[in-house]
């Protein structure tokens, strides 16, 4: 192939990396924006997503069926471990933002292990629910891709369509513009706080489900996810939800690039490296609320 | 408090490291390999302890200077065939380097976004060590036993392989990081950096620098982390880019959380607790991490002073 066609592959790899990018990111990004906390076991909910995905997806005999059986009780389940989660240990620390970040370690390695001694250590594969290729005069592209885009897009769309248009989104832009004020206004924090840490989990779970017939699932798979979503909350500006679309892509498509013309590890070396050029050019992201 | 008991405290560092040189005369061929083994990896603890626990910067990425202590130490010594002493002193230069380079950059955030980029930046160079295989050998790495001179002392060959070398190698790294973070502690600057870690707003109010002293604290933590690890490579003969992943990241923070944030001694007791749970763990599932995981979770929860802290905040308010 010619340099044209490469590149056309590289932006449709790279464009389909930014839609599920921006899906995890966006978990990552609410959590954030409205509880002020960092997830580090957000790459565990990512990776419980596909492992549930191969569960439902060897439970139900057709590939569709399994698909969509996983697509509605992976992140349902995953959503229901995140308020758990947030019941039994965040709340306890009263969200403290460093103790936090050290029990979501080690909330990391203890989804992490389950899964290993649960699961195993293979990567094993799921059958994309559709199979159909895009016939392009140099190559064929798997349409499946491009029904995680879509389904990826539909998804950014209901979130900010629960954000703008519900109670709960209300509550929650409230609670992110100023605690104190919402919770004298009748904001029930605690409770948008449990939503929100279970949405952000669900999200990842989503997108870890979309991901895994592409992907195989396997119980190691959380790391790049997270590492690439930090690299997006960081450059986009931590808890601003535009920065972390307009990052997804930038990262996406430059991870695209990279991996398509030299190789995926160098990918996400040249990712941190733009955080670095995006550091000393802006240390609050390209969408921050100031520094930090 | 160090001021009004200095006498207490030598002694009680003086009698820690006189314990420790005594037990290797007494300890069993298995625990003395293990024993040297944690006093060089408290030794990186002790490091992450002048960063988070002195100066209240978390950092999630230390491994890349553990590793760069390593890498500078193992590969001249593969390559170029330098001694050990030499191979010590690039490895000390690299995380050195390393370190100032990387404040340079990441200082510029507060907060959590320090965080995330001190574990992305630990990834990259993770990542960094497997794409350059060539040279660094990736997760296979490389054994150092047939490249590296033994030491020459007095007449006597000393050769790397030989555990009381290893022991005493290890007991001397881990008593010069010990009174480095002594000293540290007891210096004007020491109470410079506590005094950013209680309120930074107020100690750049009174005319210091903040940034230059985070600056400082977080090279001198990435030296002696970086020490650790070329002592590591050489004195257990292996460089590997294991040691540059995130759990190597995890693990001081880990050890230094259980021993007691801020305490000189709580990394050689954090670490040796872990070292051996990890051990138990590891014969019992393959699923060992779990420990680890269990561990943070739980101190996060109802030990947040860790061992020494509760000590020191309950019965000894004189422990450094």
């Amino acid at each position: 192939m010619t340099f044209g066609p490469h590149l056309l592959l590289a932006l449709l790899e790279g464009t389909v990396t930014a839609f599920v990018l921006a899906v995890t990111a966006l978990g990552l990004s609410l959590v954030f924006g409205v509880m002020r906390i960092v997830n580090v076991a957000h790459g565990e909910f990512f990776m419980l997503g596909a492992v549930l995905a191969w569960v439902c997806s060897s439970a139900v005999g057709t590939p569709l069926g399994g698909f969509l059986f996983a697509l509605v009780a992976a992140p349902l389940a995953v959503g229901a471990l995140a308020l758990a989660a947030d019941r039994l240990i965040l709340r306890r620390i009263e969200y403290h933002p460093e103790s936090t970040i050290v029990a979501t370690i080690g909330l990391l390695y203890i989804l992490q292990q389950a899964v290993l001694t649960l699961y195993g250590p293979e990567a094993r594969p799921v059958n994309p629910p559709v199979y159909f290729t895009l016939a392009f005069p140099w190559f064929g592209y798997s349409g499946y891709k491009l029904v995680v885009a879509a389904a990826s897009a539909l998804l950014l769309g209901a979130v900010w369509w629960l954000l703008h248009r519900t109670t709960l989104g209300l509550y929650m832009r409230a609670a992110q513009q100023d605690l104190e004020m919402a919770q004298a206004c009748g904001v029930p924090a605690r409770r948008v706080y449990a939503m929100v840490f279970a949405l952000g989990a669900m999200l990842a779970a989503a997108a870890g489900v979309l991901v895994v017939p592409i992907q195989q699932a396997h119980y190691l798979m959380g790391l790049d996810p997270l590492l690439l979503s930090f690299i997006v909350v960081i450059i986009g500006g931590l808890g601003s939800l535009k920065g972390t679309l307009v990052a997804s892509f930038v990262v996406g498509l430059s991870d695209g690039i990279v991996s398509v013309f030299f190789s995926p590890t160098l990918a996400k070396i040249v990712a941190t490296l733009l955080v670095a050029a995006v550091l000393v050019a802006r240390p609050g992201g390209l969408f921050g609320e100031g520094r930090g | 408090m160090s001021a009004r008991a200095p006498l207490k405290v030598l002694a009680l560092h003086a009698a820690v490291l006189a314990l420790l040189f005594a037990a290797q005369f007494a300890l069993p061929p298995y625990h003395h390999t293990n024993v040297a083994r944690i006093m060089v990896l408290a030794a990186y603890a002790i490091g992450y302890n002048v960063l988070l626990g002195y100066t209240g910067l978390m950092s999630l990425g230390h491994a890349m200077f553990f590793a760069a202590g390593m890498y500078g130490a193992g590969l001249p010594v593969y390559y170029l065939g330098v001694g050990a002493a030499g191979a010590l002193g690039a490895g000390l230069a690299a995380g050195v380097v390393l370190a100032a380079l990387f404040g340079l950059l990441a200082l510029r955030t507060t907060g959590v976004a320090f965080l995330i980029v001190s574990l992305m930046f630990a990834q990259a160079f993770y990542l960094a060590s497997l794409y350059f295989n060539e040279v660094t050998l990736g997760d296979q790495g490389f054994i150092l036993s047939q490249r590296l001179a033994p030491l020459q002392a007095g007449g006597a060959t000393l050769g790397f392989h030989e555990p009381a070398v290893k022991y005493n190698g290890a007991l001397l790294l881990f008593a010069a990081c010990l009174l480095v973070s002594l000293a540290l502690r007891a210096s004007p600057i020491g109470r410079v950096l506590i005094g950013i870690r209680e309120n930074e707003e107020r100690t750049r109010l009174l005319g210091y620098d903040s940034f230059r002293y985070k600056l400082l604290s977080l090279t001198i933590s990435g030296g002696l982390a970086a020490a650790a690890g070329a002592m590591y490579a050489l004195l257990f003969s292996y460089v590997g880019s294991t040691f540059a992943s995130i759990l190597f990241s995890i693990y001081p923070l880990l050890w230094t959380l259980l021993g007691g944030v801020g305490t000189t001694l709580g990394p050689l007791l954090g670490t040796g607790l872990m070292f051996y749970l990890v051990d138990l763990a590891s014969g019992v599932t393959s699923a060992y991490l779990l420990a680890v995981g269990v561990a943070l979770v739980l101190l996060v929860l109802w030990f947040p002073l860790g061992i020494l802290g509760t000590v020191r905040a309950r019965w000894l308010p004189w422990l450094p």
